[in-house]
């Protein structure tokens, strides 16, 4: 069932991921730290272990045009960047989800220049947010493996039919070592069907117009559409993950989100990304010492999970937040993940206090000590809505 | 030059190239639907290399006044499989085109046969925003061609200029005022030779006018897909609209272009130039005869018209290749 079991970068994992699904097309543009990938899956290539076409684009901008082109005529397609990158490519970003083109993209977190940082930043992941896009957040090289395996099962869904990106914080996790198990490629030839798109695939067999011009005749029965897919890929995912355990033994709890100690908790932390991993140690820590704690993490943010966050929160006194992004003038002066995870329990019968906790931007570590101190402030009853933990002040 | 020529035309002797327009197929795959202006020559360019290429090929259209006039919802022309791309993208969507299908041909996912893979990107797609992209798309190994449709403006955004316009063209951009006469500044990007110089492995790059000489243009395009690898085509396409002329009038300015040298036409084949229209040799007609047709230059003064055909003359008696390369005199070298 599994191939290997080895350390390697989160980056590399997802290169496994990428020659495990028989990639026929990936395009690569260089930009700090998304960019081993793409080194990875181009030492697959001249080593003859994965047989694709292979572009070194002239831009993000047409690194994910050649992605979606290439999955216009059938091809699965890979394609990624990060930060400023993947704000070049923007453009095209927009239409390969309006398409509704299956391409698979990891955006290795990274801040937006300037002043040119290549830390981590969930801004650039965050901005296709309403796009289109579903968008999974990996916290280990394990997940980011899982995760790009099941994106592929989910996006080329005849049911969605929607990009998937693979987000995954910068030096934190594409650059560290974990112990990741690849599986083999007869398991993931099981789990994940050929990617067909029927009869809207261009071929001179299939003589169709793709994207033909429309404006207000037609464009709110295709966003519509479009909503209907995004909706649809709830069941699409619960459905991959239950399949990909049969398939791998590989299991999760659940698809969307993952509870530590949530159950009984007074005061929850929820986050993404690697710093899941020193809030949880923390939550274990301070559990010891009798404190009611726990942590949330999301696992996929689009579609986003505001029945599992209601479900989980539903006896929670106080909520904090963990953003590493920011959103300047936002309401309340609070950063992006708040808005949605305020905006999921308005509909729920318990109201916690939810307190934002800036932190980590540009790369700067989030501490045990920081992570520690956001439990403290909403235990002890907090002052502000917002603090930024871990700045000069 | 005769032996030359003959190398040519021989490297083609199996593209089945067009002897006379009755020899020109009649099936079309670009037909009722679209909704161009009376006149347009783009439309010309749309047909001809549809017609050109047949059944066996894929489509891409750039954002431009070809795709917003072409292809509105459920009355689209194309008879061959199309798709939109966006502005910048010509190069990169016929990339991913040939990219995909030839590693989908390689596995054994869709049957081995020649797919033509064509984007057509207008001047201001190709010329200015996209000029990134059909550059990366001249380095790859893909059998592609990219048509370059220049009408000279952005003919549907409301007539804007582009890095391809005429010196000295009233556009919405570049009106002509009481204090600045010409605010068109820029001379014309010289494109098609400015692409295949600077992509030495391009097997073939040529420019044309769709109706001048008759069946040129459709062999060209019939050249292009025969070369191999990626190709390149640059139309000059009058556009009544944006020109401001009266539509019966399209097929004599594209002459004009041609013969008067503000537009060369020429391939370049492995390297080798072939001029379609050597002005050289023949005649070379007063560039006002072109400019005087046009309310574009309706605010021409007789110091514009000589300044236009002062740049014609140096493109074709100073330039090291005329009308091509803009190197003059060869190589200044100090000599000690």
């Amino acid at each position: 069932m599994f191939e290997m079991e080895e350390l390697m970068t989160g980056t590399d994992a997802v290169a496994h991921a990428v020659r495990l699904v028989d990639v026929d097309v990936f395009a690569a543009y260089p930009i700090r730290p998304y960019t081993g990938v793409m080194d990875r899956l181009a030492r697959f290539v001249a080593n003859g272990q994965l047989d694709a076409e292979y572009i070194i684009a002239d831009g993000e901008h047409s690194q994910f045009e050649i992605g979606k082109h290439a999955s216009s005529v059938g091809a699965r397609a890979f394609v990624g960047s990060s930060g400023t990158g993947w704000l070049y490519a923007m453009e095209a970003i927009g239409v390969t989800a309006t398409d509704r083109l299956p391409v698979v993209a990891l955006v290795g977190n990274r801040a937006l220049d300037d002043p040119g940082a290549f830390g981590v930043e969930h801004n650039d992941a965050l901005l296709v947010r309403d796009l289109g896009w579903l968008i999974a957040w990996a916290s280990t090289a394990q997940e980011a493996l899982d995760n790009t395996l099941i994106a592929y099962r989910v996006g080329e869904d005849p049911r969605v039919r929607m990009p998937v990106a693979i987000a995954m914080d910068g030096g934190y996790l594409t650059h560290s070592e974990h112990l990741v198990k690849v599986p083999s490629k007869e398991a993931v030839k099981k789990f994940l069907p050929p990617y067909s798109l029927g009869d809207r695939v261009l071929h001179p067999d299939n003589p169709i117009s793709i994207a033909p011009q429309a404006n207000e005749d037609w464009v709110m029965e295709i966003r519509r559409q479009n909503y209907e897919a995004a909706k649809r890929s709830r069941g699409v995912i619960i459905d991959a993950y239950r399949e990909y355990e049969s398939v791998l033994g590989i299991h999760y709890d659940n698809p969307f989100i993952e509870e530590l100690d949530v159950e009984d908790a007074d005061v929850v932390l929820i986050g993404m990304g690697s710093a899941s991993v020193v809030a949880r140690s923390v939550v274990r820590e301070m559990r010891n010492e009798g404190k009611r704690v726990g942590y949330l993490k999301l696992r996929w943010y689009r579609p986003f999970p505001s029945e599992e966050i209601r479900k989980s929160l539903k006896n929670v006194r106080s909520v904090g937040i963990l953003d590493r992004n920011f959103a300047m003038g936002a309401p309340d002066n609070q950063a992006i993940t708040s808005h949605d995870i305020k905006s999921s329990l308005y509909e729920s019968t318990n109201h916690p206090i939810v307190t934002d906790f800036i932190a980590g931007l540009g790369g700067r570590e989030i501490s045990r000590k920081e992570i520690r101190k956001m439990f403290n402030l909403m235990e002890s009853g907090r002052t502000e809505k917002v603090y930024w933990i871990g700045v000069r002040e | 030059m005769t032996e030359q020529r003959a190398r040519n035309d021989d490297e083609f002797k199996d593209a089945g190239l067009y002897k006379g327009v009755h020899s020109v197929d009649l099936e079309e795959f670009y037909t009722s639907g679209h909704r161009t202006c009376q006149g347009c020559e783009s439309a010309l360019v749309m047909r001809g290399f549809a017609k050109v290429a047949g059944s066996r090929t894929v489509v891409t259209g750039a954002t431009g006044c070809m795709y917003v006039a072409n292809t509105s919802y459920m009355t689209t022309p194309w008879i061959v499989p199309w798709m939109h791309t966006q502005l910048a993208a010509g190069g990169a969507s016929a990339v991913g085109m040939a990219a995909g299908i030839k590693a989908l041909q390689r596995k054994g996912k869709i049957p081995k046969e020649k797919i033509n893979v064509i984007n057509f990107s207008g001047d201001l797609g190709a010329g200015d925003e996209g000029l990134g992209g059909i550059s990366g798309a001249l380095q790859t190994p893909y059998d592609l061609l990219i048509v370059i449709y220049d009408n000279e403006s952005a003919a549907n955004t409301d007539i804007q200029a582009s890095g391809l316009t005429t010196w000295g063209a009233q556009t919405t951009f570049t009106p002509s005022g009481s204090k600045e006469r010409i605010m068109q500044k820029r001379w014309k990007k010289n494109i098609a030779a400015m692409m295949a110089i600077g992509h030495p492995n391009v097997k073939y790059v040529a420019t044309a006018c769709a109706t001048f000489p008759a069946t040129d243009y459709l062999n060209k395009v019939k050249k292009a897909l025969a070369a191999g690898g990626p190709t390149l085509l640059h139309t000059i396409d009058p556009c009544p609209k944006g020109w401001d002329y009266h539509p019966r009038y399209s097929n004599i300015l594209g002459e004009l272009a041609v013969k008067t040298g503000i537009f060369a036409d020429y391939e370049i084949i492995n390297g080798r130039v072939k001029y379609t229209y050597d002005l050289r040799k023949r005649e070379r007609l007063p560039v006002k005869k072109y400019l005087e047709k046009q309310g574009r230059f309706s605010h021409f003064a007789e110091e514009d018209y000589d300044y236009v055909q002062s740049m014609v003359d140096e493109m074709w008696e100073e330039w090291e290749l005329p009308g091509i390369l803009p190197i003059k005199g060869g190589l200044s070298v100090e000599r000690e």
